[in-house]
């Protein structure tokens, strides 16, 4: 296995060939912000929030797709970052109806944390305000697409992990929905083997247990490490 | 502002929100004492007052949700030096713009018919019931915002530890660890 | 086939066309058949067969001749007239031997040395009136398949990738990348699996120069992917058209079906090692699937978003294959560039961008249509001259170039050189070729509106600044259409630009604030002069 040196933030550190910057970074306790990336399953660099500036690269780019190269010169926080960063998630609060009051996430959202970590005291852009629906069909779980951010991490962990592959997406921009199946209440799903670890991936209140209510919904994602641990080594640890 | 000479010249409102904020702001307790020493309140749904006084400091708690709302935040914009947006309905419009997905028509429905024991009826051409705005919006949607302190509600201590900040002509800092 | 009876075949429709006393040419292309030339068509047929003419006039469908706006057009071929908007009675006219009859016909003819031919330089549009794109013979007495024969019996791969170098040819969807070296990158890559892709998802507004070039010239596609095929080592070829390109499909599947039944593709062409099969892929209607990696993506069967680049497809494409993915116009560039060689098309065009372009002029424009000029026209050239200037009563205010990744362009930027790198130095793209031009009568903030608008509909919605920032700047936008806009949404709209353009994860949300911008740059004031007060201002 062959090591890269490089640089992030001022420190040298170093990685393994084909490691991505995100996870370099993380390990050396250099925090970049993600909503879309969760260790375990595939990347998609939707959230761009891990964007970052390399030396000598004409764009941004997303960390968590990035691997890491020798001699790389990384900047993850950065004013023009910040600034980005903000206004997604900016983006975010407006694009749907997150009243983290009457939230079953209020506390422990990793959308709400962030916001509180960017310095968003307010919302700059126009909340749409969509009327949306509550999948409420199945017996243990439900999905308030009020609270979606589209991170898509339910649908990878579905596909990648579990195998079953009943949540996708549908429609396009801003009208995406996550849908179980092809489009069916979640509760018919004849692919979903109701294993929750969608609702545990969720980064925000979309995904819940039914019972809890507002700030009552935890998210325990140690099973996705033990799941790959056991496939990567073959090691099951806890 | 010359904080020897005078008392600052504080107002609160409550616009459309469940007074939350206000109940908060008394949480301050046996600070409201200190509060007293360093400013006047001349305005709030504690007192009387018929026309908005000019102010230093005015917190507004609350969306703007119906046309009295609209204008009398335009009112206390102009007559307000500093404005705050006081807790989650002034700052995101929070529970107060749940209804926001439904058409107004629907929501006085639910709200008048629907749900109401006894059943009067939705209210129409009441002088003294302010029409609904078509959505309920942050305040800063309406007019300049120069302070945003979030929380639903924010707590007692720091309403104080904001309030004190402005009095004292320094920048709020509030460290919070989740928004809203 | 072999090369020979390529050759054969071409002398034997040659010597067969040259028989003919006329041949008229209709014109088939999307424009003159919504204008009715069919019927102009049918009832040129119907009278020949009447009058028992079959073997010496001959009627036949036709690319696009160019000037959309005055169809359905018709071209003789023993005197190279053109003649617009023709009704079918009139049309009969020309099947008189009496040269009487016709001038009774010179009202509707056409100047052929008005500037909008003579300005014009056809290489990519060279056999698009003059061929019927139903025939491959008519491809073939015109030269056609002769540089596929050509580079499959006297040249190498490598060869072949340095002539298309040495011509400077740039992709023609938009970007510009040098399209020897694409090649070169995937040829270098290992493996015995790769795919050539055409990307006919043409989908900027107003645009229809690739739809031209497939419903008149399909067979030249066909052969330029070919032998991009050979250079680079692919043995498949997709080509990705939108599903409303309905005659584009049709004359595609029937292009590839007589290039089969000629052995023109499939295996050992030209009696050689090299094979190639073309399939045709449909797009259902999602402008995003233009993006190499989403329209990759949809051939997979997935749905057509895009994921990050770097890999390129040349390194990581179709099925994780090397791929090579080059526009429609690109592709016709290349026959002609190995027939006539690297040097002829390099001394046409500029020092960068070397060619022609092909552009669909629109708006408020006299001679709507299709034109291809030299890389390097000054932009007036294509407007005041070829497009004869905006109509009578109205100003030229802006000339929108690059679609919806686009940008406008003032009248005072009017001597522009189009070419790739000075349309980008202000501020707007070549893009794939669409050309609108704006009178006085439209708003610019409407303008940028409307471009807003069609990115937030085709956002695919996977990356949160294209998605949820469109909708944004679509709002603000609305807001200044309302003249509700405050100082602060201009700063958040300038904001959301900057955001949109840095963060977006493909093409369509990076060029989305294009329209924006440049409107700003060009047109500030007519934003600021929609402004409101937000009640009060800050300390």
């Amino acid at each position: 296995m062959s090591i890269k040196t490089l640089t992030i933030d001022g420190r040298m550190v170093t990685g393994a060939a084909g490691e991505s910057i995100f996870d370099v970074a993380w390990n050396n306790g250099i925090r970049i912000p993600r909503l879309c990336h969760v260790g375990g399953i595939s990347d998609v660099g939707a959230c761009r929030l891990c964007l970052v500036e390399i030396e000598g690269w004409p764009k941004l780019a997303a960390a968590c797709l990035t691997p890491v190269e020798e001699g790389m010169v990384v900047r993850t926080q950065t004013e023009r970052l910040r600034r980005h960063r903000k206004l997604i998630v900016e983006l975010l609060l407006a694009e749907r109806n997150h009243v983290c009051s009457v939230c079953v996430q209020n506390g422990h959202c990793e959308l709400q944390d962030l916001a509180a970590e960017l310095g968003v005291d307010h919302v700059r852009v126009y909340y749409r305000f969509p009327r949306l629906g509550v999948d409420m069909s199945h017996e243990r779980f439900g999905l308030d697409h009020n609270r979606c951010i589209l991170c898509t991490r339910c649908v990878r962990v579905c596909d990648e992990v579990e195998g079953a592959h009943t949540w996708d997406v549908a429609g396009r921009g801003v009208n995406c929905m996550i849908v179980a199946d092809m489009g069916e209440p979640w509760g018919n799903s004849e692919t979903c083997t109701s294993c929750g670890k969608c609702v545990q991936v969720c980064p925000t209140g979309a995904l819940f247990e039914k019972g809890k209510t507002v700030g009552e919904m935890y998210k325990d994602r140690r099973f996705l490490k033990y799941i790959v641990t056991a496939r990567e080594k073959r090691q099951w640890i806890r | 502002m010359d904080p020897v000479n005078r008392k600052i010249r504080l107002a609160t409102v409550w616009l459309g929100g469940c007074s939350g904020c206000h109940m908060s702001f008394l949480d301050m307790d046996e600070r409201l004492l200190e509060l007293a020493q360093r400013v006047e309140l001349l305005a709030s749904p504690f007192t009387d007052y018929k026309d908005f006084p000019e102010v230093d400091i005015t917190l507004v708690e609350g969306a703007v949700a119906n046309e009295e709302h609209l204008e009398q935040i335009r009112l206390i914009r102009r007559r307000t030096r500093i404005l705050v947006a006081f807790g989650d309905c002034a700052v995101t419009g929070n529970v107060t713009a749940l209804r926001n997905v439904f058409p107004v028509e629907e929501v006085l429905a639910r709200a008048f018919q629907e749900t109401a024991t006894p059943v009067v009826g939705v209210p129409r051409g009441n002088p003294a019931v302010p029409r609904l705005l078509e959505r309920a919006r942050p305040i800063h949607e309406v007019v300049q915002v120069d302070y945003f302190l979030q929380g639903c509600p924010p707590s007692g201590p720091e309403i104080y530890e904001f309030l004190m900040a402005l009095i004292e002509g320094r920048q709020p800092e509030i460290a919070r660890k989740k928004f809203g | 086939m072999t090369v020979e009876e390529l050759y054969e075949m071409r002398d034997r429709e040659r010597e067969r066309l040259a028989r003919l006393r006329e041949r008229i040419y209709c014109c088939s292309a999307a424009g003159c058949l919504s204008c009715g030339s069919e019927s102009v068509r049918r009832a040129l047929a119907a009278e020949i067969e009447a009058r028992g003419l079959k073997g010496q006039v001959e009627v036949c469908g036709s690319g696009c001749m160019g000037l959309c706006s005055r169809g359905p057009l018709v071209r003789t071929q023993s005197d190279g007239a053109i003649y617009a908007q023709l009704t079918p009675d009139e049309a009969l006219w020309l099947l008189s031997e009496d040269p009487a009859e016709r001038r009774r016909l010179e009202a509707k003819r056409l100047d052929l040395n008005d500037p909008f031919f003579t300005r014009q330089l056809k290489i990519v549009l060279a056999n698009s009136g003059y061929i019927d794109p139903e025939s491959v013979h008519d491809y073939v007495a015109m030269g056609g398949y002769q540089a596929l024969a050509k580079v499959l019996t006297e040249m190498t791969p490598e060869e072949v990738i340095e002539e298309i170098k040495a011509s400077g040819l740039r992709g023609r969807g938009g970007a510009g990348y040098p399209t020897g070296l694409k090649w070169e990158l995937v040829r270098r890559q290992p493996g015995d699996i790769k795919y050539v892709i055409c990307n006919a998802d043409e989908g900027d507004p107003g645009a229809f120069m690739d739809r031209s070039v497939l419903e008149g010239d399909p067979h030249r596609v066909l052969e330029g992917m070919a032998i991009a095929a050979y250079a680079v080592g692919a043995q498949q070829g997709y080509i990705y058209v939108r599903g409303e390109y309905g005659l584009a499909i049709q004359r595609l599947q029937l292009a590839i079906r007589q290039a089969e039944r000629e052995r023109l593709l499939g295996n050992r062409i030209f009696e050689t090692t090299f094979g190639f099969r073309v399939d045709l892929r449909i797009g259902a209607g999602a402008f995003v699937c233009g993006e190499e990696t989403a329209l990759i993506a949809s051939i997979e069967g997935k749905r057509g978003t895009p994921r990050q680049r770097p890999p390129y497809p040349p390194e990581r494409g179709l099925w994780g294959k090397p791929t090579l993915i080059n526009n429609v116009e690109t592709f016709a560039n290349v026959p002609p560039i190995i027939m006539n060689g690297a040097r002829w098309f390099a001394s046409i065009g500029t020092e960068t961008s070397k060619g022609t372009k092909v552009f669909a002029l629109a708006g408020a424009v006299r001679n709507t249509g299709l034109v291809e000029v030299p890389m390097g026209t000054p932009l007036r050239t294509i407007l005041f001259e070829i497009g004869g200037g905006v109509p009578e009563g109205r100003q030229f205010k802006a000339a929108q170039t690059g679609g919806p990744s686009g940008g406008c362009i003032p009248a005072e930027l009017l001597d522009v050189p189009v070419d790739y790198e000075s349309l980008a130095a202000i501020g707007s793209i070549m893009g794939s070729g669409g050309l609108i031009v704006l009178d006085d009568s439209s708003s610019m903030v409407d303008v940028a509106r409307f471009f807003m608008e069609f990115c937030m509909d085709e956002s695919c919605g996977k990356c949160i600044p294209c998605r949820a920032g469109t909708v944004q700047m679509h709002e603000i936008l609305c807001r200044f259409s309302r003249r509700e806009a405050t100082r602060q949404d201009l700063e958040l709209l300038e904001e959301l630009c900057v955001l949109l353009k840095e963060t977006s994860l493909c093409g369509l949300g990076q060029t989305a604030p294009n329209p924006v911008m440049s409107t700003l740059r060009y047109f500030r004031h007519e934003y600021e002069a929609r402004l409101t007060d937000r009640e009060g201002g800050a300390q």
